[in-house]
């Protein structure tokens, strides 16, 4: 389940701010604002994901980028959502 | 106002040469379309289409002077030519016209290239001095009217437009890589370098002067701030003075840009610059004045509400132009043929529509609000920085990024985020003080993450080169000495102003219809002045445009006079989806195409291009992706496979 969830936010982050395959640049832990990969619209677009793909609850107070800004950040809050929702 | 075209250096016989000479100004004849005319001899090749404004019956050109040894071709207005004039009749100049071209043919005889110097205008043109054997080409400082220039063969060539040069055999379109990338970092190539390998553009304030000997490029004119703290004999004056000599000013720069011997007329956005404009122009001359506006049905853009209060306000007979997506979509290819160069945004497609209304009501000159954002520092990105270096003196407060929130109340998606998510975005902690483009960071930064899409052979091109290192390196020796807000005023003035919103969104969309704009913000005396005006009068607290609104006080509507900033905008990427979308999106976008172009990576193109068609809005940075890719896909077909094609038809001709 938590293996797939990283699969899914790479995934994610691949068809909708990466755009393509070939660039192998993007570690874990690459700011995804900081790289202009996601700016503060496109935020919006990963909540709308995450709520609806992955189907977790955000709040308001959730979209920070220590939840946000990176691939492990992103697995981590998903996963870490998802336990509390088991 | 006009188009003009020649070529200096060794050429054909002078049968062919007029023959090549008439074709390249007869490709921008959309610039001047009331008269046509060529000067050729064994040297120089001089051609000129004409929009005719002041003295219709006299002012045509090429012009000489009376012997004929000097000869002008000149695109453009010289305002105070009333003035110059005056003086050169007392010194003795004898007028064989009332046009202001044979006041800079005079001007140049007394006092050669120094000329410019005393010239208050918009305006390219170029000289040919048989005497000297020399050619000068000059452009105003502030880069309203565009001059090209190629060098083939020994032969220098230059145009007001690029596919004027595009008529020589031998000059042929292909994408300059950097250029590409300065365009998906800053919205526009930095001059002298265009789209187009090989053609430069003369920067905005510098001369060209051409000889046997060689070429030579200088500028005779600079924008400068003083020091931030040398406050000279500007200490002691009170706003109020300030405020009543900017007044003055921006009156006697509108009083001279009335002048034509055709009516004049006004755009209206709705928003505070083309308000004053407006007012301006009625307040010194009470007739009736027409005024012209563009509308959109989405409520997120359209200002109609504000440009009929002062319609309202000042009696004028107005006139609107709705544009819808489709409308936007259907033009944008000939949009792209007019811009000359990719565009991220669609906002030039617009103005493409208001000029052909003007156009079609009869009316030839236009006054805009054009330059007041860049000259007294309305843009968001002004404040946005004033933000982000407070919050950079202290990087851990929690309350500072808070004030993120109240910067774009126009943007609604931009409300719902947190402050932590806009200060990271806005990224005040990570940016360097020191660096000369810190107010630009965010703003180049989310543009430059289009640069994603490049393919792989441009991104070889491309190794090593670094666009932003190239515009610090631009920079004048003073400039880290300036207030941080004369840094972001010159970024704005110096290269968006000319490189994008003077020529995508002006000459290039207005003259695409023959119609003049003309901008008394950009008089550069009120240009010079307000670069001396304290920083804390042009944006008070979060205020933008403070001087400025003071200066009208009595003036304006209560409402419109202290109405924030809306910044002009179109709808974007949503214009090329859904069933009524041209097909020629489909086909510009599809993989194959895009593979057969080589700019960009197809199977990203592809995602994008599906998101596009998933979702009901996009980011900022996908919007100008899709935008910048379409626009670039267009200029190839317009210019690169236009030209080819037309090779194939046309028999070969050597360049000399």
């Amino acid at each position: 389940m938590h293996d797939d969830i990283e699969t899914k936010v790479r995934q994610f982050i691949a068809d909708n701010f990466l755009f393509r395959e070939d660039r192998h640049s993007l570690c874990e832990t690459e700011s995804l604002l900081e790289s202009g990969l996601m700016d503060s619209t496109g935020v919006l677009e990963l909540v709308a994901f995450l709520e609806c793909d992955i189907g977790i609850e955000i709040n308001d107070a959730d979209i920070v980028p220590e939840n946000l800004d990176s691939v492990q950040n992103i697995t981590n809050f998903a996963k870490s959502r998802t336990l509390k929702a088991a | 106002m006009c188009g003009i075209a020649g070529y200096i250096g060794p050429g054909d016989s002078l049968s062919s040469s007029r023959k090549l000479i008439q074709q390249m100004i007869g490709v921008i004849a959309h610039r001047g379309p009331d008269e046509q005319d060529i000067y050729c001899d064994r040297e120089i090749a001089l051609g000129h289409a004409r929009l005719s404004i002041i003295d219709p019956a006299g002012g045509k050109q090429p012009m000489s002077n009376a012997d004929k040894t000097v000869w002008l071709i000149f695109n453009g207005e010289i305002f105070n030519h009333v003035e110059i004039r005056q003086d050169l009749t007392l010194r003795g100049h004898v007028f064989r016209t009332k046009s202001d071209t044979e006041v800079i043919l005079n001007l140049y005889l007394e006092k050669g290239e120094e000329c410019v110097n005393d010239l208050n205008g918009d305006f390219s043109f170029a000289i040919w001095d048989s005497r000297r054997k020399k050619l000068v080409l000059a452009r105003d400082r502030m880069g309203v009217r565009p001059l090209f220039y190629t060098e083939l063969g020994g032969r220098l060539t230059f145009a007001s437009e690029v596919k004027s040069l595009l008529k020589v055999p031998g000059i042929n379109a292909e994408l300059d890589p950097i250029a590409l990338d300065q365009i998906f970092s800053f919205w526009f190539p930095l001059a002298p370098r265009t789209p187009f390998k090989g053609v430069f553009e003369l920067p905005p304030g510098h001369m060209l002067v051409a000889t046997p000997g060689g070429k030579h490029i200088r500028p005779y004119w600079s924008l400068a701030f003083p020091d931030a703290d040398d406050h000279g004999s500007w200490d002691q004056r009170s706003e109020k003075t300030i405020a009543e000599e900017c007044r003055e000013l921006l009156f006697d720069a509108t009083r001279i840009r009335l002048r034509s011997d055709v009516p004049v007329g006004a755009y209206l956005s709705g928003g505070l610059d083309s308000s004053i404009i407006t007012a301006a122009v009625k307040h010194i001359s009470p007739r009736n004045l027409r005024t012209f506006s563009v509308t959109f049905k989405s409520e997120e853009f359209d200002e109609r509400e504000f440009q009929q209060e002062m319609v309202q306000a000042l009696d004028t007979r107005h006139e609107e132009v709705l544009c819808d997506a489709a409308d936007i979509a259907r033009m944008f290819p000939k949009v792209i043929h007019h811009t000359e160069q990719p565009v991220l945004r669609t906002a030039p497609a617009p103005l493409f529509a208001l000029s052909d209304l003007v156009h079609q009501k009869g009316y030839k000159v236009v006054l805009t609000g054009e330059g007041a954002d860049e000259v007294f520092a309305g843009y968001d990105i002004f404040k946005e920085a004033k933000l982000r270096r407070f919050c950079a003196r202290q990087p851990h407060s929690k309350y500072r990024p808070m004030l993120f929130q109240r910067l774009y109340p126009y943007l609604p998606r931009l409300q719902n985020q947190s402050h932590t998510t806009l200060a990271a975005f806005f990224n005040s902690a990570h940016d360097s003080l020191d660096d000369p483009l810190f107010s630009h960071l965010p703003r180049f930064r989310s543009t430059r993450g289009t640069r994603n899409f490049l393919s792989s052979d441009m991104r070889e091109k491309l190794a090593g080169y670094d666009a932003l290192g190239e515009m610090r390196e631009s920079l004048p020796a003073d400039f880290t000495r300036w207030h941080p807000l004369s840094q972001a005023q010159y970024l704005e003035t110096v290269f968006l102003l000319p490189g994008y919103i003077l020529s995508s969104q002006g000459d290039r969309m207005s003259m695409a219809h023959a119609v003049e704009g003309r901008y008394p913000f950009l008089d550069h005396r009120l240009v010079e002045f307000a670069s001396r005006i304290p920083p804390a009068m042009k944006i008070r607290g979060m205020c933008e445009k403070h001087i400025l609104r003071e200066s009208m006080k009595g003036l304006l509507p209560t409402n419109i006079r202290q109405r924030p900033k809306q910044p002009y905008r179109a709808p974007e990427s949503d214009c090329f989806t859904g069933r009524s979308a041209p097909s020629y999106v489909e086909s510009e976008l599809s993989m194959s195409k895009i593979d057969a172009c080589g700019y960009f990576h197809s199977t990203a193109v592809e995602k994008l291009t599906n998101k596009r068609r998933l979702r009901s809005t996009l980011s900022m940075r996908d919007n100008m992706a899709f935008v910048g890719i379409l626009s670039t896909q267009l200029w190839h077909r317009e210019f690169v496979e236009a030209t080819q094609t037309s090779a194939i038809n046309q028999p070969h001709r050597a360049v000399a």
